[in-house]
């Protein structure tokens, strides 16, 4: 009985059914395409049409509530003479540099530690996941008490050591302002790279380390010369969308700083909302917004390239 | 328990007053409606949350009695003040949202074509309850296009709040009238490790608030009345060399200062005198016995330009000409302006809001206590934003990006000298106003 169904059935796969719709379904091409429509679709819904739309509206004049006109390169014209986003473009830099710099480092060091079974090592990766799973905003507010100019822990605990005599004020200044945002962005950016390291650790052959070990290689050459090549791919993916993130990162500043003092802890996510939103200013508020788009895109192609070199 | 008979006490007295004749003794017309509502009406309220609890709850509790005389249900969905302006900015763009927000500053004035003409409203309520102060004049009325285009509600009003003790301490028997006093106290209350905290971080309300008074105060101004921009002036130079000044009496840090933290620090007994609304002497009754017997307000000091600048939050309630229930829109706002509901409200906020229309500054609420007054008093001299030129985007770009709280910080944090302050003040103006 099950001989004849398959019998049948192989022979309803060999031969071109009668159906017009069946025959389309059965070419790779067609089935193909229309299995990805939803996904493009999608794509091209969230995030072709609002792409191009800030594009245009870079272009225009346009305020909340009326389109404006066409002006060109009217907007990014403005805003090359801008004091304010001169001061967005340095620190957006800046911050994203250093916090990526420190984020690697410290994630890759912690990964490294946590790479060793120990007792409640479970326990100690999962808690150092926490910075990373709690709220931006939750987060960023409990840091400002922390940095406060008159109830600042971190100024106490100071004061108690002998290290100051008076309470720091952090996010009055403008370079410990600067410096005081990369901490927190590094405070929570670190268990990123820290898992990401964690599992590119633990994809490593111990047998290649146990051979370099019995060839006599230092820890320092077996990190040099294995450990660090094989975590390559690993790294730039890592690098790359945590890059994109720190770039875009808005909620940490807006909490904290709103990009003061002055404008000194101004970056383009901030300068966007306060130009198009509180201003008014679409046309310019996207320019600003757009301005980040070729950075953006140099890195989401090295995350695609990074992606693929890894698979 | 004092408490709740002091309030009942004042509501009781307001009740009084209002069947006076406070308000032109026509308040008991208030339930003839003006607008002929919509059939099938219904309305979304978009409002900032209360800074003090019981205005949420009377808002709600009129409302309740609107929809009771009329009908129309009306969903309100209140969130931080300082969301609207996101808020409102989307629904103008999008065409869909709200039928009414209460906003602030002069955000009907980057959108005036999205909103329903409510001059009719305006003009009944202006002439019923004694008419608008000027500046809500201003944040109402859209003078190119000769109409209202929103209803103006109030000002969660600033005066000075201080330690009664640390002042007397000092010699005053009150908080200075004048600029120079002003000075002089604060340097007495500086040596005697008392110091002021005035914010100077990008604090939307309380940074912009004084450092407007102050620049005003010495005649100064951002923008001429042509929107020409003006502040490279002798003016801006005292103004920032006087701030210079008070600056050094001030507690540390106050350059990161967001609005709640002058708040805090006066309620932690760290500084004897800021500039704020009436929540610190509302929380300080409440939670900090200690220092709200204490705690003093005054109306702020008037500069060398002779009268009184003041610089406000001011709230109206605008209508977007989405709305299907225009109608049932101004009726709900003339029904919250009535004194049956103006005047609880008003009552049970204890200063909070000083209204925009002037017979509402005679409730009895504003002489129950000598604290309360000098929020009755702060649209009585008060410019709106952008002065003096004229509310609207350009205004509104240069609130939102801090040029003068930024060019009083300049001066003072970093020690830039007036006319370097003022010059990039001055060229980020330029920028923003296009001259």
């Amino acid at each position: 009985m099950s001989d004849r169904v398959g019998v049948v059935n192989s022979a309803a796969f060999a031969r071109p059914s009668g159906s017009w719709l069946r025959r389309m379904l059965d070419r790779p091409n067609v089935l193909g395409i229309l299995l990805a429509a939803p996904a493009v679709l999608i794509l091209l819904l969230l995030l072709a049409y609002p792409l191009c739309l800030g594009i245009w509206l870079s272009l225009t004049n346009a305020v909340l509530g009326t389109p404006g006109h066409f002006i060109g390169f009217g907007n990014y014209a403005i805003l090359f003479h801008d004091p304010v986003y001169q001061e967005a473009v340095f620190y957006a830099f800046f911050y994203t540099i250093c916090s990526e710099a420190l984020k690697l480092s410290f994630g890759l060091g912690l990964a490294i530690l946590l790479n060793r079974q120990f007792r409640g090592y479970r326990v100690a990766r999962a808690i150092m996941l926490l910075p990373w799973v709690a709220p931006t905003v939750l987060s960023a507010l409990a840091w400002n008490w922390l940095l406060n100019p008159q109830f600042s822990a971190v100024s106490w605990l100071l004061i108690k050591l002998g290290l100051t005599h008076s309470y720091i004020d952090f996010l009055g200044q403008a370079w410990p302002a600067r410096i005081s945002l990369i901490v927190v962005n590094v405070w929570r950016g670190i268990p990123y790279y820290a898992m990401g390291y964690l599992a590119g650790l633990q994809a490593i052959p111990k047998d290649l380390i146990e051979a370099a070990s019995i060839d006599g290689a230092t820890r320092i050459t077996i990190f040099r010369r294995i450990i660090w090549p094989l975590l390559w791919p690993v790294t730039t993916i890592l690098l790359s969308f945590s890059t994109i993130w720190t770039v875009t990162d808005f909620q940490l500043i807006w909490t904290m700083t709103r990009g003061g003092p002055l404008n000194a802890t101004q970056v383009f996510t901030t300068l966007a909302y306060q130009r198009a939103i509180n201003g008014g200013s679409l046309g310019q508020g996207a320019a600003v917004a757009i301005s980040v788009i070729p950075i953006m895109l140099i890195l989401a192609i090295i995350a695609l390239r990074s992606t693929r070199e890894g698979r | 328990m004092t408490e709740i008979s002091r309030r009942q006490l004042m509501q009781l007295t307001a009740a009084g007053a209002l069947a006076a004749g406070v308000s032109g003794g026509q308040a008991f017309a208030a339930d003839t409606p003006m607008f002929p509502i919509e059939k099938g009406a219904k309305l979304q309220l978009l409002r900032w949350t209360g800074f003090i609890e019981s205005d949420d709850a009377q808002w709600k509790k009129n409302t309740e009695a609107f929809t009771r005389a009329t009908g129309v249900p009306v969903t309100i969905q209140d969130i931080s003040w300082t969301d609207i302006q996101a808020k409102s900015g989307l629904a103008a763009e999008l065409g869909s949202g709200p039928d009414i927000i209460m906003g602030f500053y002069d955000d009907p004035f980057i959108y005036p074509d999205k909103l329903v003409d409510v001059s009719k409203l305006c003009e009944y309520l202006s002439k019923k309850h004694g008419g608008f102060f000027s500046v809500a004049h201003s944040y109402g009325y859209d003078v190119p296009q000769k109409r209202w285009i929103a209803v103006p509600i109030g000002a969660p009003g600033a005066a000075v709040v201080y330690r009664d003790s640390w002042i007397k301490e000092c010699g005053y028997d009150s908080f200075p009238t004048d600029f120079d006093k002003m000075l002089d106290l604060s340097r007495k209350l500086k040596k005697n490790n008392h110091p002021i905290g005035l914010a100077l971080g990008h604090a939307v309300g309380d940074g912009n608030t004084w450092c407007h008074w102050m620049l005003w105060g010495f005649g100064a101004k951002s923008v001429d009345a042509d929107n020409k921009v003006a502040i490279e002036s002798k003016e801006t130079y005292a103004a920032l060399k006087y701030a210079k000044e008070l600056y050094k009496t001030m507690i540390p840090g106050v350059s990161s200062w967001l609005d709640v933290n002058n708040n805090e620090s006066f309620l932690a007994g760290q500084i004897s005198m800021t500039i704020n609304g009436i929540s610190i002497w509302y929380v300080a009754q409440k939670k900090f016995p200690e220092i709200y017997k204490d705690t003093r307000n005054a109306t702020l000091p008037v500069g060398p330009v002779g009268h009184q600048t003041m610089f406000n939050l001011f709230s109206q309630a605008f209508i977007f000409k989405y709305s299907k229930y225009p109608n049932a829109a101004q009726e709900y706002l003339r029904f919250m302006s009535e004194p049956a509901q103006m005047d609880p409200w008003l009552t049970g906020m204890e200063g909070y809001v000083t209204p925009a229309l002037k017979d509402y500054t005679k409730l009895p609420v504003w002489t129950s206590n000598p604290n309360i007054t000098p929020y009755r008093d702060a649209l009585a001299h008060n410019h709106a934003v952008g002065y003096a030129g004229s509310p609207g985007r350009a205004a509104a770009t240069a609130l939102n990006d801090f040029v003068i709280v930024n060019m009083f910080a300049d001066a003072c944090v970093n020690g830039a000298s007036p006319e370097d302050a003022a010059r990039d003040a001055a060229r980020q103006l330029k920028q923003i106003y296009g001259t």
